[in-house]
């Protein structure tokens, strides 16, 4: 099936089977590998973007849905003028170790801040539950959140 | 980790929803937020050969208060009821309730009517319409019809909706009396072990995963109509229960649960 989606600014269509999750349509036929793939589950949220400004985990949306929408990829995320605060925070802080989880990790963040006013730790804890980092225990990530939510 | 060969069609109205799978018959699956389907079909433990994605259809979504009832359309994702002022004022429980459902993600997709429909007993929201006494207002091939909550969940993962029929809207009493939902879990952004839910102080109190399907904790309900403190109401609270045995919890346990989580629930309701 035809599908059309509008990722990182540009309109990209492609034949795909009904199928095709947007992760592997993303990584495989648009060759934007920067959305991971961690699970099987929909737990991890390695592979979280933003579908039409909201965070989705890609493993579980199909390609046919996206169709018509809005992608954002981490690979859209920075301006001409440099990295987007959520990345730059996240750098600053050292808010990653292996980098697997940071992706879908600064997608989410991008989302959630965006979504709900006036977090406080707590609620970027929440916020960030459907996203899994297996390296850095969480301290880094949430001071990172919280930075670039000011 | 990918999902059997499929067939998809978008369709624009509940109408040709129910048209698309009288044409497919069983092997027809209706689609919408994907949040409960897509997991299935990864896994090949849902194999349809026919999606319908009805994600799009019109006038299926938004959250209207008349008099005394609140209308939500099926498609309404869980964010939505999450963010509503208007819910938040009319039936503060269900409003609640959706904030809870798994993460952001997954709300910003999944939908009051999947998560009725898939009539999963651990899910939250259908335990929600059943403490509220909802009602739920299906089409199929010869009209609409309305089925109470407490009717609609007949079995692990099965409601009495036909193949053909599709969910179009919820409706429950505006309930601004004191409620609680006391969720239980260990890991993030998972399904309550057990769950507790009071509505109308203590008048609706329904269970989440004591069951093959969500449940009323009837004679807890009784028990507080006849006067009793919820202390004691809840000691019933397992009564005659048999809930299911799993890798996070044994039947004993869930039992001891849900007598804690009704206790907590109706004192925070006040009842
Ligand atoms: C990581 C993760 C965590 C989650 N955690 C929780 C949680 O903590 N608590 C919880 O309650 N849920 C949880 N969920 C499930 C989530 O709430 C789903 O969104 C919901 O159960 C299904 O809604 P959907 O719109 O996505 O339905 P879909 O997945 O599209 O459909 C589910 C089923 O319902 C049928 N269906 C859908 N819409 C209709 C309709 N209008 N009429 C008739 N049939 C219909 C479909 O055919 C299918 O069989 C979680 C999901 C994920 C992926
Ligand atoms: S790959 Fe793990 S949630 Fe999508
Ligand atoms: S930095 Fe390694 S998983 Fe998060």
């Amino acid at each position: 099936m035809e599908v059309s989606v509008t990722v990182n600014g540009t309109v990209r269509s492609a034949d795909v089977e009904p199928r095709t999750l947007l992760a592997h349509f993303l990584r495989d036929d648009l060759g934007l590998t920067g959305t991971n793939i961690g699970c099987d589950t929909s737990s991890c949220g390695a592979c979280t973007v933003l579908v039409d400004g909201r965070s989705a985990k890609s493993c579980t949306l199909l390609a046919v849905q996206a169709d018509g929408s809005d992608v954002t990829t981490i690979e859209g995320l920075a301006g001409d003028d440099g990295l987007h605060p959520m990345q730059q925070a996240f750098h600053e802080c050292h808010a990653l170790q292996c980098g697997y989880c940071t992706p879908g990790m600064v997608m989410a963040a991008v989302s959630l801040v965006d979504e709900y006013e006036d977090l406080d730790a707590a609620g970027v804890r929440e916020g960030l539950e459907g996203n899994l980092c297996r390296c850095t225990g969480y301290q880094n990530i949430v001071k990172a959140v919280l930075a670039a939510s000011e | 980790m990918i999902p059997a060969a499929v067939d998809y069609l978008r369709v624009e109205s509940a109408e040709a929803a129910v048209a698309a799978l009288g044409e497919h018959g069983d092997e027809a699956k209706l689609l919408a937020g994907g949040q409960s389907l897509i997991p299935l079909m990864r896994l090949r433990l849902a194999t349809p050969t026919v999606l319908v994605d009805v994600g799009r259809a019109t006038g299926l979504s938004g959250i209207s208060v008349g008099g005394d009832t609140v209308s939500i359309g099926a498609l309404t994702t869980h964010s939505s009821l999450e963010h509503s002022a208007e819910l938040a004022a009319a039936c503060p429980l269900l409003a609640h309730v959706a904030s809870v459902v798994g993460d952001p993600a997954v709300r910003h997709r999944g939908t009051l009517g999947g998560s009725l429909a898939h009539a999963d007993p651990a899910s939250d929201l259908p335990a929600a319409v059943l403490a509220l006494g909802g009602t739920l207002v299906v089409s199929g091939p010869g009209g609409s019809r309305e089925i109470a909550a407490t009717d609609f969940f007949t079995g692990f993962l099965e409601s009495d909706l036909a193949a053909d029929e599709v969910l179009t809207e919820v409706r429950v009493p505006v309930s601004t009396g004191g409620w609680s939902y006391q969720k239980f879990n260990r890991r993030a952004q998972d399904w309550a072990i057990v769950g507790a839910m009071v509505a109308e102080g203590g008048a609706g109190v329904a269970l989440v995963n004591m069951a093959s399907t969500p449940i009323r904790a009837s004679s807890v309900e009784a028990a507080l109509a006849g006067g009793a403190s919820a202390a004691d109401a809840a000691a019933g609270a397992a009564d005659s229960t048999e809930p299911p045995t799993d890798n996070q919890a044994d039947g004993p346990y869930r039992q001891h649960l849900a007598r804690v989580l009704t206790r907590r629930a109706l004192e925070a309701a006040g009842a």
